[in-house]
């Protein structure tokens, strides 16, 4: 077949990826054709109301599967083949971050020391969020900078790697950012061969392929991913939508700041609004707390907070800027507070005198009336949290949130956006809604190193599940202002795949229904049946042949089916974390195997996948001993759903091998250094 | 690079500097606006007039300025800025925040103008 096709084709490349590109859009339309046709007839003539829960079901699987195959199909009609960078600028500043959080040194010192020696100029940092001294030392003795968190962030938010980011970001001064994980070891040409494209200064990010090095061909743990870092990706860079990865990717300083600073004003104003908006309830009930105090001093001052607040607002609503509006509510809040304190003071002072022997000691005297009538302190007491109405903690909040400031977190801005554990998706959408564009460069830059353990791999999918569930739930990419169609939709597309473990269900429980409980979904002739889905089914297979060729995308679609509780779980998970708050529990992927797992620890990981294996298995039995005991009599039915189990089982036997996968000794590091080269 | 101060009678510090506002000054700029408010100046002006271009990390250095004067009870207001800053703070939206003032003494009067209108 491969021979046939080098010999039909043409020996231009341009040519070729044009020939390629036409073929996958006659496929493309074709599959998507078909499927509005099998589809269509599914709904009019076929649903059997007598097992309605799973007839009703298995149709909205199969439409859930043809929007897919939609954004699939919309993706690769743009596949943009790039080919050969143009060449780098000659003056560019660049930094390169490496983030590492107690990542092992030795592993960090390799890409260190291959980022430190890229051959374009730039400067190199590790960002250490561990805070190691190891770390430190080995950044010290190759020669590297090294950053740590600074002072600002005690106590506040820490944000994983995306806080690691901007805090490095707000130290350095690089026109253009390399961003490696710890474990990326860079090719030395990695600048070289992205920096080019920036001559357009529209150009705000450049991302390249993650690739690991120590997986093995059959990639058991389904760590490569070939076919997003390429035709996926491809397709979207197309659409202007290609997003940032995390790692191996050049970012554009200016484009970060940018979107930083415009994401701090609209936080600020809605955090200003919302605090004045519910500022008048708040007061209220201050005020009824103070009447039983019978204290008419913070009586009335809480009366001028509530006339602030009435004039704020309509500061407000007339577009006057936050800084002049929290001014005036701030310098109000602290007249407010004014007589409070200077009635403490005078009580203080009044006490002071009393302190007997002290009118002796005529310094201390003088100096302590001096300070205690001195005007900054009076002004120092009186400002945000240290009025004495912020004793008040309605108050308190009040007066930190109608302020310039985000009071809860580190740094005013921040430019890698902190709303998911997939930073970089996020940050990457807010960069496209605001004008900026996006390369994705196909060739392998850096190698890494990919978990070589299941708990591993499950956990860093599931991270990256709920990253993007966050994100759509967050920022709904169909919703927020700025995009163009298409890139809404690509983005979407990403999202929507991550659906699919719910639907993954019905297709699964459909077999098993039928054969043992002889509920039938589809009410049809059977050659009708065939006739309609199996085109539908051969152009899907096509479309994913053409635009996965010469790539082994064949694991990453056994995955997206095997791995349906994960996916369950990521969406439910980033659910409960966007409306309820609760933890998703981040975890840094290890990048070293989680030594010593029993066969059967590995197997419970997995033990979803493996309970339906056997269920799939006992109904393809029990539905054929029914047939050769002639119970039931029309095979047609029964054939097709043991078939249909048989696709699934070759699926989900894939976490099976990815269970018993036990990888070799890890080689020595020089060896590594030198395959990766 | 050095910014010049230029306290005044009212309390209110004018700040200057010359060239631009870049990703190369901006880090220079925002320690020395911290050194100024904690030396006491929490009032501020930062006169533009003589910056020729502003990027948005020097924007980034204003905005910490900002909060830096806040948390010592004080203010900075920006005052003369060209064209191509005024585009910018169009483009990050920031001009929804930090007013552009036309003039020293229109900024100025801001700081007393504590009435609403």
């Amino acid at each position: 077949m491969n021979r046939f096709v080098q010999a039909v084709l043409p020996a231009d490349p341009d040519l070729r990826a044009e020939l390629r590109l036409g073929l996958l859009r006659i496929l493309v339309v074709a599959n998507l054709l078909l499927g509005f046709l099998y589809l269509s007839w599914r709904y009019t003539a076929t649903i059997n109301w007598a097992a309605w829960p799973i007839a009703i079901g298995l149709v909205i699987a199969e439409t859930y599967s043809y929007i897919d195959a939609w954004l699939f199909g919309l993706t690769l009609w743009r596949l943009k083949q790039r080919g050969e960078p143009p060449p780098p600028p000659p003056n560019a500043t660049v930094d390169v971050f490496i983030t590492c959080y107690n990542e092992p040194v030795e592993i960090v010192r390799r890409t260190a020391i291959a980022a430190r020696d890229i051959r374009y100029p730039h400067r190199t940092y590790l960002l250490d969020d561990g805070d190691s001294p190891a770390m430190r030392a080995m950044a010290e003795e190759i020669g590297i900078g090294y950053l740590v968190r600074s002072e600002e962030w005690r106590g506040k938010q820490r944000h994983a790697k995306a806080g690691n980011l901007n805090n490095a970001l707000c130290q350095t001064n690089g026109e253009f950012i390399l961003v490696l994980d710890a474990d990326q070891i860079p090719s030395p040409d990695i600048l070289d061969r992205t920096l080019g494209y920036f001559a357009d200064d529209r150009v705000a990010l450049v991302q390249t392929p993650q690739w690991f090095y120590n997986v093995p061909p059959d990639d058991p743990l389904g760590s490569q991913a070939p076919l997003f870092y390429g035709p996926i990706m491809q397709g979207k860079d197309g659409w202007n939508a290609a997003f940032f990865c995390g790692s191996n990717a050049v970012l554009r300083r200016e484009a970060l700041m940018q979107i930083g600073i415009a994401n701090y004003v609209r936080d600020l104003e809605l955090r200003v609004q919302r605090a004045l908006r519910t500022a008048n309830a708040l007061l209220r009930r201050a005020a009824r707390q103070v009447q039983t105090l019978e204290d008419s001093a913070i009586r009335s001052a809480i009366n001028d907070l509530q006339a602030a607040v009435r004039t704020s607002r309509r500061m407000l609503r007339e577009g006057r800027p936050i800084q002049e509006v929290t001014w005036y509510f701030q310098q109000c809040a602290a007249a407010a507070a004014r007589p409070l304190v200077a009635e403490d003071l005078a009580r203080l002072r009044a006490e002071v005198a009393t302190i007997p022997g002290l009118d002796k000691d005529e310094d201390l005297t003088t100096n302590l009336s001096w300070s205690l009538d001195d005007e900054t302190i009076l002004r120092e007491l009186t400002i945000r949290e240290r009025s004495p109405l912020a004793a008040i903690a309605a108050v308190r909040e009040l007066l930190l949130a109608v302020d310039v400031d985000r009071a809860d977190e580190a740094q005013p801005v921040m430019p890698i956006a902190t709303i998911s554990v997939t930073e970089d998706m996020a940050t990457a959408m807010r960069l496209h809604a605001a004008g900026w564009r996006s390369v994705y460069h196909d060739e392998i830059l850096a190698r890494g190193l990919a978990p070589e353990d299941l708990r591993s791999a499950l956990q860093q999918r599931l991270r990256w599940a709920q990253g993007t569930i966050q994100v759509m739930l967050r920022e709904n990419p169909l919703f927020a202002p700025g995009l163009r169609l298409g890139q809404r939709l690509m983005y979407f597309a990403t999202m929507w795949s991550y659906l699919s473990g719910f639907f993954s269900v019905i297709y699964l429980s459909a077999p098993i229904l039928y054969l043992i409980f002889g509920m039938l979904p589809v009410r049809t002739q059977a050659e009708e049946f065939f006739w309609r889905l199996v085109p539908y089914l051969i152009t899907n297979e096509l479309v994913f042949a053409v635009a996965g060729w010469k790539r082994a995308t064949w694991r990453g679609r056994q995955y997206s089916l095997a791995l349906f509780p994960l996916w369950i779980q990521a969406v439910i998970s980033a659910i409960g974390n966007v409306y309820a708050g609760r933890p998703l529990g981040f975890v840094v992927t290890p990048k070293v195997r989680q030594g010593g797992m029993h066969i059967w620890r590995q197997l419970r990981l997995v033990r979803i996948q493996v309970i339906t294996m056997v269920l799939l298995t006992l109904a393809a039995i029990w539905g054929l001993t029914r047939l050769a005991l002639g119970i039931q009599t029309d095979g047609i039915p029964t054939l097709v759903n043991v078939f249909w189990i048989g696709y699934d089982l070759l699926m989900l036997s894939v976490v099976i091998d990815a269970a018993l996968y036990q990888p070799e000794e890890r080689e020595q590091p020089t060896l590594i250094a030198a395959t990766a080269a | 690079m050095a910014l010049q101060s230029e306290p005044g009678d009212d309390g209110i510090t004018v700040v200057r500097m010359d060239g631009r506002l870049d990703l190369l000054t901006a880090p220079e700029v925002k320690q020395q606006l911290a050194e100024l408010i904690a030396s006491g100046h929490r009032q501020l002006i930062f006169d533009l007039d003589r910056v020729s271009f502003v990027d948005s990390s020097g924007l980034g250095a204003l905005i910490s300025g900002l909060k830096a004067a806040r948390q010592a009870g004080g203010d900075l207001r920006i005052a003369r800025a060209n064209h191509q800053v005024r585009t910018l703070l169009n483009l990050t939206m920031l001009e929804r925040i930090l007013r552009p003032y036309e003039t020293i003494e229109e900024a100025r009067a801001g700081y007393s103008q504590i009435a609403a209108d």
